[in-house]
């Protein structure tokens, strides 16, 4: 097997992102502590061009590459485009929160895009091998994350049950794929999808007991009922920043991971999964919503609405339709603008020994700042999913798939959730516009880091007026 | 021409509408001079053009209008829209209406003088003024509909207008919900229409009518109603709502609750008259139901013998006079069920005229009494309110129908057509409006002589201060005192001959009383003094003399009338208890009903167990979900556990 530089071609921005990691890890090494915005900088810069690269390569068919272990595909472009938005993003909002707080380190960076690295990677495998490999790299650059502030207990605390748990989640999804290998005796994923047959011909009980300890780990991944534990506890005792991180990127990631493994591989299978992500589905929506609602704490409240939304992002794949898979595709994104949104502004309005991530925190903020509060309004409520915010129509969208393949009771089950859910959401507006402030000063946040909160949060309104075209991107990723 | 009188006939609706607005959200930006000018200028824009329409309609013989403005919708062929039907009827109407309104809204600047909501009150009369009209200028039934409810809405909100006073709260609310009975059967009325003839334009209603007048419907399996007579008896039920005709009457004694000019405006000349213009308007479809007309004749001799009665108890100098128009009123109802359209609508105006007249003539006396209603406490006030007295005894010798006065030709002249009515009632009837011409007479000279001759009854310091109002009352007392003195020389002529109200009133051949009447008219002078001669003057002299004797000769007598007819007395006193059976069978029974479904059905059922029982469900199931949440990390690494053998054994199947 020779490798020429056309097989190395698709995972180029894969592979120029390595190089610059390696690179920026040297050079934070040697840049003295004051110029430490050099490495945030490069950081940026990789982002930006990897990002480049991406579209740059944007495939009109698949592409398999390193003996179809990689594949580049829409799907996984436009996945990673918006993974690599996100993180920039996400480092965006971190430099005043990190640097207020003595946190402002190359470290954050480093392991940042190392996690990058590793969505891409599972958003691109095609073997059950790369699939891991990209989940544990961007898992083990996770945890030293979390434990970024090592003075904090919570922070330290949350890093070690997340680790814990997620070594738990890991062994057993390792399991399920040996299961998946005994039983068909690859791991290839097209080589796996047509062992099993596509009705499903292969069907056996070891293959089954691998399905349901794969569909484990990866519900683990997203934070699915009852596989969701760790989610609250990671919220909230993570530094913003990184609660910011983990809770936008890496879902696109898992999102990514379950298309590779339930369709691509066991699309034959599907009436068994989708049964197993209708419970999964359900249980999150009930659990996510209706906990949110005893919650005090903003980070929490929201790692419990998270929890909601991947019970409202499976709905797309239990219709099984590549339009389905859109609408879940278009849900993840828009899912991932909102919370980006939500922490962001948890972090605009916090300042060193002031976190902001009570409720009571945003109490009476329009007097305080009438334009962070109607930020913060249109994120909450296209939250829950009111229109005309982007919300609406990632709930809108499916719900509709939903309903084309004649789910109507499960539509209605995740409506009156939603329902349920519209109470926290709409409570904060309350808190904002209702209630007397507790604190008067200012909100002090420097310029850059308010225009992009405000176009972050505008851009969920008008992409809400105009929901079109990124829905056309998410079904054109489907059209092949 | 269909051009101009188009944009004419909307300036005369829309320029009270833009008065209103102006006033109602001007605020202090134009303050309250500013206030009473832009509605004074818009009712006077309104009146002007409406007496042009009029001379023009009447005098000139310009063609009938009746035209769409605007299309609001079409639903399955049926238009709904606003458009304006201008004929003899019509234009009179209008030009009643806006006249009597300009005058109320110049009373009100010395009346609300001091009132700290002056601006809205102003406002409100002006809305209504265009509400008024809507209804009367429509040329189809939505509209017509649609002013119904909106004098209704205007008449609520100025009978609650001193909103903190807890009895004109319970008026306002009263006179809403005994309206809302009415204008079920309306409305149900206005279904059938719809139902039967497919549209709702008048032109094309009135048209289909007569074939469709011997068809008979179902309402109850197996009984036969005529469909004309059930359409015609549901709009009157709407009628009797808005017209106050027994056992509907309740409201409008209570109305008094509002300022004195909204009881002049809506409560004697206009609102209250709409029931008796709508059936006056509806006269093709009511001329083929005899039946109706029958229903119509006795609830109207009804309301104007037995409220004329209650009148002669009343105490307050407002609620006398109420009862007078409840009274006036069924003598206009039993007019129209004489077939006798025109003689009610000629009765209305005179109406109009000098109860309006009385009414504000009423409201100057309340003023200089420090708003002291009862006529047990006033007396001899003719001296010192000397322009108050002469309009006020014009009102009431108009009222009683001495000869040669407004009242006079139009009430003469329903008496008349109802002797000459062969329906089915009609000698009850006709029973009932000669003994009303006495009671009349009695209660209107109980009170004249009250409050203005006999022994001064206020308190001295009252007293004192006893003068005449100011010009801005008074010039409009003399402005409405001219039209009650001349009006019927003017009128009875061509409405006896039919001309004054040409096509616009139908009547057939059979139940053209006022035609038998004509063929005996010899001019208003002759009328006159064949007044003089009839059984109806020699009853309201008696009722006149019998109250100078009672209250004026020998003042002590009535004490001793009440204490010998006692039950009597408090019949009349309890107005037949109408009051009493409401407030204990309906208003009771649907606060039981309600009481019993708001316990059981909202309270237990909606509120306890669906809303709040729902949302403690939840805030519950979060409380303890929450613990499942411990924060330990062997309970989540089992939940994981116990998740993965849920899911094994669930779904590892074959």
């Amino acid at each position: 097997m020779s490798l020429m530089l056309n097989d190395f071609l698709p995972a180029a921005p894969e592979i120029f992102l390595l190089s610059m990691a390696c690179l920026i890890l040297i050079v934070d090494v040697y840049v003295p502590e004051r110029y430490r915005l050099v490495t945030y900088q490069l950081s940026q810069a990789t982002l930006v061009v990897t990002a480049i690269l991406v579209m740059f390569l944007y495939p009109t068919e698949s592409v398999l590459t390193f003996s179809d272990s990689f594949v580049l595909d829409r799907m996984g472009s436009v996945l990673k485009v918006f993974v690599l938005l996100m993180t920039y993003f996400a480092f965006f909002y971190s430099k005043e929160y990190l640097r207020a707080r003595n946190l402002f380190k190359g470290e954050f960076y480093l392991l940042g895009l190392f996690a990058v690295l590793g969505m891409m990677v599972l958003i691109s495998g095609h073997s059950l091998l790369t699939l891991y490999l990209g989940l544990e790299l961007l898992s083990l650059a996770l945890y030293a994350l979390v434990a970024l502030h090592r003075d904090s207990t919570a922070a330290t605390e949350a890093a070690m049950k997340y680790f814990i748990l997620a070594a738990l989640a890991s062994g057993i999804l390792l399991y399920g794929i040996s299961l998946l290998y005994g039983a068909t005796a690859t791991l290839d994923i097209s080589e796996l999808h047509s062992a099993i047959g596509s009705e499903g011909e292969g069907r056996n009980i070891v293959l089954m007991l691998g399905l349901v300890f794969v569909v484990v780990g990866i519900a683990f991944k997203l934070g699915a009922v009852p596989f969701h534990m760790w989610v609250p506890d990671l919220y909230q005792g993570a530094p913003t920043p990184v609660t910011l991180f983990i809770g936008t990127a890496p879902k696109l990631a898992g999102f990514a991971m379950l298309m590779r493994f339930l369709v691509d591989g066991m699309g034959g299978l599907r009436g068994d999964w989708g049964d197993m992500l209708v419970l999964l589905a359900i249980l999150s929506l009930a659990v996510g919503n209706v906990v949110a609602i005893a919650q005090t704490n903003l980070k929490r409240m929201l790692g419990y609405s998270t929890i909601a939304h991947m019970g409202y992002m499976f709905l797309g794949l239990i219709a099984g339709t590549a339009a389905g898979y859109a609408a879940s595709m278009f849900y993840i994104i828009v899912y991932a603008l909102m919370a980006m949104g939500s922490f962001g502004m948890i972090i605009l309005l916090s300042r060193a020994g002031f976190e902001s991530d009570r409720l009571d925190d945003f109490r009476g903020l329009n007097e305080r700042s009438p334009w962070y509060a109607f930020l913060m309004l249109i994120l909450m409520l296209s939250m829950a999913g009111l229109p005309p915010f982007l919300g609406f129509w990632a709930k809108w969208s499916v719900l509709r798939e939903l309903v084309a393949v004649d789910m109507v009771w499960l539509a209605v089950v995740s409506v009156v959730f939603s329902l349920i859910g519209l109470f926290y959401y709409i409570r904060i507006v309350r808190l904002m516009y209702f209630e007397k402030p507790t604190d008067h000063s200012a909100v002090a946040a420097p310029g850059d880091m308010r225009v992009m909160i405000s176009t972050n949060a505008l851009a969920i309104l008008a992409l809400g007026l105009y929901p079109g075209a990124l829905m056309a991107v998410c079904i054109s990723a489907f059209a092949i | 021409m269909a051009q101009n009188s188009q944009t004419m006939y909307l300036a005369i609706v829309l320029a009270p509408l833009f008065g209103a607005l102006l006033a109602g959200f001007g605020g202090k930006l134009i303050g309250r001079i500013g206030a009473h000018m832009v509605t004074i200028i818009g009712v006077a824009i309104a009146f002007g053009l409406s007496a042009l329409t009029f001379k023009g309609i009447v005098f000139d013989g310009a063609p009938i209008y009746d035209a769409t403005v605007y299309t609001w919708g079409v639903i399955e062929g049926v238009h709904l829209e606003v458009g304006f039907r201008i004929d003899e009827l019509s234009s009179l109407m209008m030009t009643v209406v806006t006249f009597i309104s300009l005058m109320v809204h110049i009373y009100t600047i010395g009346y609300m003088h001091d009132d700290p909501g002056y601006q809205r009150f102003f406002s409100y009369i002006s809305l209504f003024t265009f509400a008024m009209l809507t209804l009367v200028m429509s040329n189809n039934f939505l509209q017509l509909f649609f002013g119904w409810e909106a004098v209704g809405v205007m008449s609520y909100l100025l009978i609650g207008f001193w909103y903190q006073r807890e009895s004109a709260i319970y008026a306002n609310l009263k006179a809403f919900l005994v309206n809302r009975v009415g204008d079920f059967g309306f409305l149900l009325g206005i279904a059938a229409v719809l139902m039967y003839f497919g549209s709702l334009h008048y032109a094309t209603v009135f048209e289909t009518a007569p074939l469709l007048r011997d068809l008979t419907i179902q309402v109850f399996p197996g009984v036969n109603w005529s469909l004309m007579s059930v359409i015609c008896i549901l709009l009157f039920i709407g009628a009797m709502g808005k017209s106050a005709q027994m056992p509907l009457h309740v409201w409008l004694p209570d109305s008094m609750e509002g300022p004195t000019p909204i009881s002049a405006l809506i409560h004697a000349a206009t609102m209250v008259t709409a029931g008796i213009f709508m059936v006056a308007r509806m006269s093709p479809l009511f001329e083929l139901s005899e039946t109706a007309l029958s229903v119509v004749m006795v609830i109207g001799a009804i309301t104007a013998l037995a409220m004329g009665l209650v009148g002669i108890v009343q105490n307050d100098i407002k609620r006398v006079i109420a009862y007078s128009t409840l009274s006036q009123l069924g003598y206009m109802t039993v007019a129209l069920g004489a077939s006798a359209y025109a003689g009610a609508i000629f009765h209305l105006a005179t109406h109009a005229f000098f109860k309006a007249l009385l009414f504000l003539g009423a409201g100057s006396v309340i003023i200089a009494m420090h708003h002291d209603q009862d006529i047990r406490n006033m007396g001899g006030l003719r001296k010192y309110m000397p322009i108050t007295w002469l309009t006020a005894l014009i009102g009431s010798i108009a009222l009683i129908g001495f000869p040669g006065f407004s009242g006079f030709f139009s009430k003469d002249l329903i008496i008349e057509a109802v002797h000459h009515s062969g329906l089915p009632g009609s000698g009850f009837a006709y029973f009932s409006v000669l003994a009303g011409v006495f009671i009349t007479a009695l209660y209107s000279f109980r009170m004249y002589f009250l409050v203005f001759h006999g022994k001064e009854r206020m308190s001295a310091s009252v007293r004192s201060s006893l003068r005449e109002t100011r010009a801005v009352v008074t010039a409009p007392l003399i402005m409405l005192a001219i039209p009650s003195v001349i009006i019927g020389w003017l009128g009875i002529e061509s409405v006896l001959t039919g001309e004054l109200f040409g096509p616009s009133i139908a009547v057939l051949p059979g139940h053209d009383v006022l035609g038998a009447i004509a063929a005996d008219f010899h001019g208003a002078g002759s009328f006159v003094l064949h007044g003089i001669t009839g059984a109806p003057f020699v009853l309201a002299m008696a009722g006149v003399a019998v109250a100078w004797y009672l209250y004026l000769a020998r003042p002590e007598l009535p004490e001793r009338i009440k204490q010998s007819f006692g039950l009597l007395y408090n019949v009349l006193d309890q107005k037949y208890g109408f009051d009493r059976f409401n407030g204990f069978f309906f208003a009771g029974g649907a606060r039981g009903i309600g009481t019993v479904l708001w316990r059981g059905g909202d309270a237990a059922v909606i509120d306890g167990l669906l809303v709040n029982g729902s949302a403690r469900t939840v805030a519950w199931l979060a409380s303890v979900v929450r613990h499942l949440q411990s924060g330990f990390l062997f309970h989540y690494a089992l939940a994981m556990i116990l998740g993965l053998l849920l899911m094994i054994t669930w779904f590892v199947t074959l």
